[in-house]
């Protein structure tokens, strides 16, 4: 018993100092908010009376509510527009007969070896182009074999400093395509089936037996789709060079940059403010999660 | 597992129907993915000059210059700094969670908020991550100094010692991983039956043969699916980090190394060549595909242990 209660407090003490570790650094931003400049500055670790102040001029002098704005749309976007595609692919994988469905799938599970940030010279390309001046001279292009295939993106969308520019772009998704199929393998063939008695299409099955059936799955998508989406740098920083379309990953690191010295209390409170939304979504769909993903990758 | 054994499963008849819900995810992978991912490798056979206006074909030209000539160097050097870091990130990150996980993964009180506190920072951002390390590491004001100095009065100017760069880099892309990798180790351990354990016990098994003999095994799926997506980790998602924190410097002393920054990953030198003031699209075409064939091979890895790999033999 005794040896057992030693071996509790080894785990009480291991787990703590690693507790300490992971979350030191954000408790510490979290206090620096709080600060005035002089106590910023200095390495007290008391909670200041500032944490309004910096909070106002971060938010509103810096403009990171223009930025929050920003991200919040493209990520809700995106998450919607993954989770809804990636179901309709799945389900016509899964539950329709046609031929060349192994082509399709390898088709969309190869892009999961193609991400975004491999692609960026390709992508910013497309998306920055001009589009053609007219339908005639895109045409003349398009259905130019040799054109298309060694000159490839002649023309563009036009679309630099939009927020199309960072939604359209990662609206499929493979691993959403692979969760679905996963999921959706595991629902008992006699849902179907007795479905199929009833005399319901594909539409009403969706409906009235699929969607219920997948919130855990369409959960656990939906966070690490909109923790992925909120978190993106590189392409956004890329492709918007107007603040006014910047997401707030990036529009953080402009604080820094402004003026001579840091104002840190400032940019503290901008990191606190931009991690808030993921940590909403997190604690919001943390057991779907758990059950969607995390356990159903492992079987 | 067999994604087409489900033949019985497919019920619904009609190409056009399944066509029509397959179409939107289609259209999409084809314009914003094959195709700018074609156009990347058409570029890498041309040398750009935006300034001059100039497209020239030179075929294999921009990867000769990859591995010898002026630029091979920069290129060489950053390849097997991508490589040492991302060895560094999995290695410390996979173990260090690996162990935590088993830790909190004990019948001990608190053990549900313990397991909270540790798996949340999965939802922060490099960016965030990035900026947060940059005050606590700064040599002036930064509390890390503060300590250092009052305690052995050393003030390490961490952003420019290409080691301590290296090591911080590191170090806060472990830190903002761990949660990810905790997540994936408890849903293991959840699942891994405890009559080994039970067994080992009564065999009078110390913590040691306990870790490397039963339980190291019995997780070894998770592992392999987690080495692969801390390989994709370290390779892409650390640039905020870097951008922020370092931008891909400090330099090291020029005889042992080029004019690289030590922590300019290939992610990073395709991002500073394609779209830096050298504006060298064809030579950061070519590094790109290069990192796309590295991604690939690792993707594929990833994948077939998201598939067959992973059973429990419990």
């Amino acid at each position: 018993m005794n040896k057992k209660k030693k071996g509790a407090l080894w785990v009480h003490i291991v787990l703590c100092t690693a507790v300490i570790l992971v979350c030191f650094p954000i408790v510490f931003a979290l206090i620096k908010s709080t600060q005035n400049t002089a106590q910023v500055l200095s390495p007290s670790l008391k909670i200041g009376s500032s944490f309004f102040h910096n909070f106002k001029r971060a938010f509103f002098d810096y403009k990171l509510w223009i930025y929050m704005k920003n991200s919040l749309v493209i990520s809700v976007y995106v998450t919607l527009g993954k989770i809804i595609l990636s179901f309709l692919a799945a389900f016509a994988l899964v539950y329709f007969k046609f031929k060349g469905k192994k082509i399709i799938f390898i088709f969309i599970i190869v892009t999961l070896m193609m991400p975004t940030e491999v692609l960026i010279l390709g992508l910013f390309n497309l998306i920055a182009n001009k589009p053609a001046a007219s339908l005639l001279q895109w045409a003349s292009w398009v259905f130019n074999p040799v054109k298309l295939l060694f000159h490839p993106i002649a023309y563009g969308f036009g679309w630099s400093n939009t927020n199309l520019a960072i939604i359209v772009p990662f609206l499929a998704s493979a691993t959403g395509v692979f969760l679905f199929i996963q999921h959706f393998n595991s629902v008992p063939r006699s849902l179907v089936d007795s479905s199929r008695i009833d005399g319901t299409g594909p539409i009403g099955f969706i409906f009235h037996i699929l969607i219920p059936m997948s919130w855990n799955t369409i959960g656990a998508l939906a966070l690490i789709q909109f923790v992925y989406v909120w978190n993106q740098y590189l392409w956004p920083r890329v492709i918007v060079r107007y603040d006014a379309n910047q997401v707030v990953q990036v529009g953080m690191n402009k604080i820094i940059a402004i003026g001579d010295s840091v104002a840190w209390g400032e940019v503290m409170s901008g990191a606190i403010i931009a991690m808030i939304p993921p940590l909403i979504i997190f604690a919001l769909l943390y057991n779907a999660f758990m059950k969607g993903y995390a356990l159903s990758s492992d079987k | 597992m067999n994604i087409f054994d489900q033949g019985e499963n497919a019920v619904f008849r009609g190409t056009w129907k399944a066509v029509l819900f397959l179409l939107p995810t289609i259209l999409i992978l084809i314009v914003f993915l094959y195709f700018p991912a074609w156009h990347s490798l058409v570029m890498s056979f041309f040398r750009n000059n935006l300034f001059l206006g100039t497209h020239t074909f030179i075929g294999l030209g921009n990867y000769r210059n990859l591995f010898t000539g002026p630029l091979a160097p920069a290129f060489l050097q950053s390849l097997t700094q991508t490589l040492l870091i991302s060895l560094l990130i999995v290695f410390i990150g996979i173990s260090a969670s690996i162990f935590l996980a088993i830790q909190a993964n004990k019948k001990i009180k608190g053990g549900t908020v313990y397991r909270m506190l540790l798996i949340w920072p999965f939802a922060l951002s490099p960016a965030v991550a990035g900026t947060i390390f940059l005050f606590i590491f700064n040599p002036e004001v930064g509390i890390m100094n503060t300590l250092l100095d009052f305690l052995f009065s050393v003030k390490p100017r961490w952003l420019d010692s290409p080691l301590l760069a290296l090591t911080l880099v590191v170090f806060a892309a472990v830190w903002k991983y761990l949660g990810y990798n905790i997540v994936f180790y408890l849903a293991a351990l959840q699942n891994i039956p405890t009559e080994p354990l039970e067994a080992a016990d009564i065999d009078g098994a110390g913590a040691w043969r306990k870790f490397f003999n039963v339980l190291y095994p019995l997780l070894s799926p998770t592992t392999f699916f987690l080495v692969f997506t801390n390989i994709s980790y370290a390779f892409f998602e650390t640039f905020g980090l870097i951008d922020i924190l370092t931008t891909g410097g400090p330099v090291g002393p020029p005889t042992v190394l080029d004019k690289t920054g030590i922590t300019t990953t290939l992610m990073y030198k395709v991002f500073q060549d394609g779209f830096g003031g050298s504006s060298n699209m064809g030579f950061a075409a070519a590094e790109s595909v290069i990192l796309t064939i590295m991604v690939g091979v690792v993707a594929y890895f990833q994948f077939s242990s998201m598939g067959k790999g992973i059973h429990y033999q419990g």
